[in-house]
């Protein structure tokens, strides 16, 4: 049997878009539509967060590496009224762009010239992408093209059905449509899928740079987001992976995209982990960029709370699963759950396919896992919302099938969900929650020796693409590597056996010199 | 309550008529609990749906609730529910439940 596959690094990246909140987020742009004069608009600007603010926002911290879980878990919750001591851009991870620069790298991620930028907001974007250091110089040379006038981009928005991107309230730019009739060519879905792919881009290249990875490396890519490309023959064609592995750099690498809402993640490192496992290729990078469409999702409760709104970024992630190096923790392709058709939507048996299934067949406890990471959604959204604790309720469900299988006791629950549990740290990005945020802490703490099993439980609603009722979900167990197993040579010899040839062979020679 | 649900809720109230119709609800927050049963009730507090302005009056209970457990074969209610009664604050969610209910 070949080695499993490792986590070899992963980056966890935020851009941090105000303005995409009042104009790209679907619970404004629908209420622009019904309620066009409601208090609920109205109020909404005065909710949004600075730049300095969201770097001072302790999940924001957590999610890009600056934050353990435990100190999370130290800060008294609510989180939204308290400041990090240490505000800043860069993580172990990854890191929190700011909108300006964000809109200068979906320019460079766009390769149909639908981008526009003011003229002098693009002098400052290229300055300030240039200082970021992660892009070349013919990259950085596509801003020099902005001649625009601010007076173009207003008729643009006015009159050729553009979309404008709003630096403070202001037009600094906009998206052109890509077709003038295809609905998914249209300005609103161009700058969806430009967003999605920059953030994408923006997580690859941080986890290059900050895991000083080569880019040649790199033999293939899966892109798990929630968004779907294509033109009006092939709505959901693809290929986001590829499109953002060109930008990135990846040269040596092809790629495909993997969809299951916010399970695709989930269902994308398993691929990459059998892709690995099975030789077909040795570094496999799994990427997502993140979604406007749900930005200010929980804006109304928020606001009507005095919460600022706290869905302002877009999210993004990478994670490279490599073949076996002794070092890193492997992903146990072996031990999976999956939610099948026949499996029901009761959380019980949800949790018992995902959860104690997968761990029965492999003779484990459930107290045998240090950490589980299902959903992983920041309370500090879901709760004002009425969503309650969405991670603490997955850890009850886990700890409470436990007392009905008589592994812990009913007392133990409180304990349990502490233990094995996680405060939840992620942005309410869809399938940015679900298991994989957790991928780089875990994969850190199994190195440092303070964990040595995770499990991660990737939960999606299929529902909402009206093609089925049923729920979905896989989970796979991560663990410490043992050391590499011994390879066996295509003649059926191990390196064990060739180092002992080697030994016999060295002991003759020396027997000889002495004769 | 989402706004595709008010509907469907609408439909079959017109359909089967109001006095027929039982809202069995799953929420797993008494809040979230309390805010789909004033939608069935008294109508939708939000005045974003199809049931804004309307009063359906329905009965509405939440799968967790005593009345509700009463009327389910318990070894059906300990394979689907009660996994999720220990998790829930049941407590909480029964209180908003009768909030609303004692509204009508």
């Amino acid at each position: 049997m070949a080695d499993y596959s490792v986590i070899k690094a992963a980056s966890y990246v935020l851009a941090h878009t105000p303005d995409m909140v009042i104009h790209n987020g679907t619970t404004q742009t629908t209420e622009m539509v019904v309620n066009p004069d409601s208090d609920y608009l109205k109020e909404l600007p005065e909710h949004l967060r600075s730049y300095d603010d969201c770097l001072a926002y302790i999940p924001n911290q957590a999610y890009i590496g600056n934050v353990t879980n435990d100190e999370l878990r130290a800060v008294p919750f609510p989180y939204y009224d308290k400041k990090s001591e240490n505000p800043v851009r860069s993580g172990k991870y990854g890191e929190i762009m700011p909108q300006s620069e964000f809109y200068g790298l979906m320019q460079i991620c766009d390769v149909f010239d639908l981008v526009l930028l003011e003229k002098d907001f693009a002098v400052k974007v290229k300055a300030d992408l240039n200082a970021w250091g992660l892009l070349k110089e013919e990259q950085l040379a596509v801003l020099d093209k902005n001649q625009w006038e601010k007076a173009e981009l207003e008729r643009l928005v006015n009159e050729e059905h553009a979309e404008g991107l709003y630096e403070n309230f202001e037009l600094v730019g906009c998206v052109k449509r890509a077709h003038d009739v295809d609905v998914n060519l249209s300005a609103h879905t161009m700058l969806e899928n430009i967003v999605t792919k920059a953030s994408s881009v923006q997580s690859i290249l941080n986890l290059l740079s900050k895991c000083d990875i080569d880019p040649d490396s790199i033999d293939y890519v899966i892109d798990c987001c929630e968004e779907a490309c294509g033109d009006m023959n092939q709505r959901g064609g693809g290929n986001f992976a590829k499109a953002a592995a060109e930008v990135a750099g990846l040269n040596m690498a092809t790629g495909s995209d993997v969809r299951g809402f916010c399970a695709g993640p989930a269902h994308a490192i398993l691929d990459a982990a059998s892709l690995v496992k099975a030789g077909t290729f040795k570094n496999v990078l799994v990427t997502a960029g993140g979604c406007t469409a749900k930005l200010g999702m929980n804006g109304k409760d928020h606001v009507k709370k005095g919460l600022p709104i706290l869905e302002d970024c877009i999210g993004g992630f990478s994670v490279l699963i490599s073949e076996n190096d002794g070092v890193n923790p492997i992903i146990r392709n072996d031990i999976v759950g999956r939610h099948t058709v026949g499996t029901g939507s009761a959380p019980q048996n949800v949790i018992g396919s995902l959860v104690t299934d997968p761990l029965d067949r492999a003779g484990l406890k459930v107290t045998d896992v240090d950490k589980f990471a299902p959903e992983l959604q920041n309370p500090d959204i879901t709760k004002p919302a009425g969503a309650g604790d969405v991670p603490e309720a997955n850890f009850k469900m886990i700890a409470a099938l436990s007392v009905k299988r008589g592994d812990i006791a009913r007392t133990d629950i409180p304990a349990f969900v502490k233990e094995h549990g996680l405060v939840g740290w992620a942005p309410t990005q869809g399938h940015i929650p679900s298991g994989v945020p957790f991928m780089g802490p875990l994969r850190d703490m199994i190195l440092e020796g303070s964990a040595t099993r995770g499990m991660i439980i990737g939960k999606g609603s299929l529902f909402l693409g009206r093609m089925t009722n049923l729920f979905d979900g896989v989970s796979f167990l991560v663990e410490k590597n043992p050391g590499k197993a011994e390879e066996k040579a295509a003649g059926g010899v191990s390196a064990a056996e060739i180092k002992a040839m080697i030994a016999e062979s060295m002991r003759d020679f020396a027997e000889s010199l002495l004769k | 309550m989402d706004l595709e649900n008010q509907r469907r809720v609408l439909e079959f109230s017109e359909q089967y008529g109001a006095e027929n119709v039982v809202v069995l609800l799953g929420a797993a927050e008494g809040e979230a609990a309390g805010l789909a049963a004033e939608t069935v009730t008294l109508g939708d507090p939000t005045w974003a749906g199809p049931l804004a302005g309307v009063s359906l009056g329905l009965a509405v209970y939440h799968i967790c609730e005593p009345e509700v457990k009463e009327e389910i074969d318990p070894d059906v209610y300990d394979e689907q529910i009660s996994m999720m009664e220990m998790v829930l604050d049941v407590d909480d969610i029964c209180n908003e439940m009768n909030a609303i209910r004692d509204q009508l």
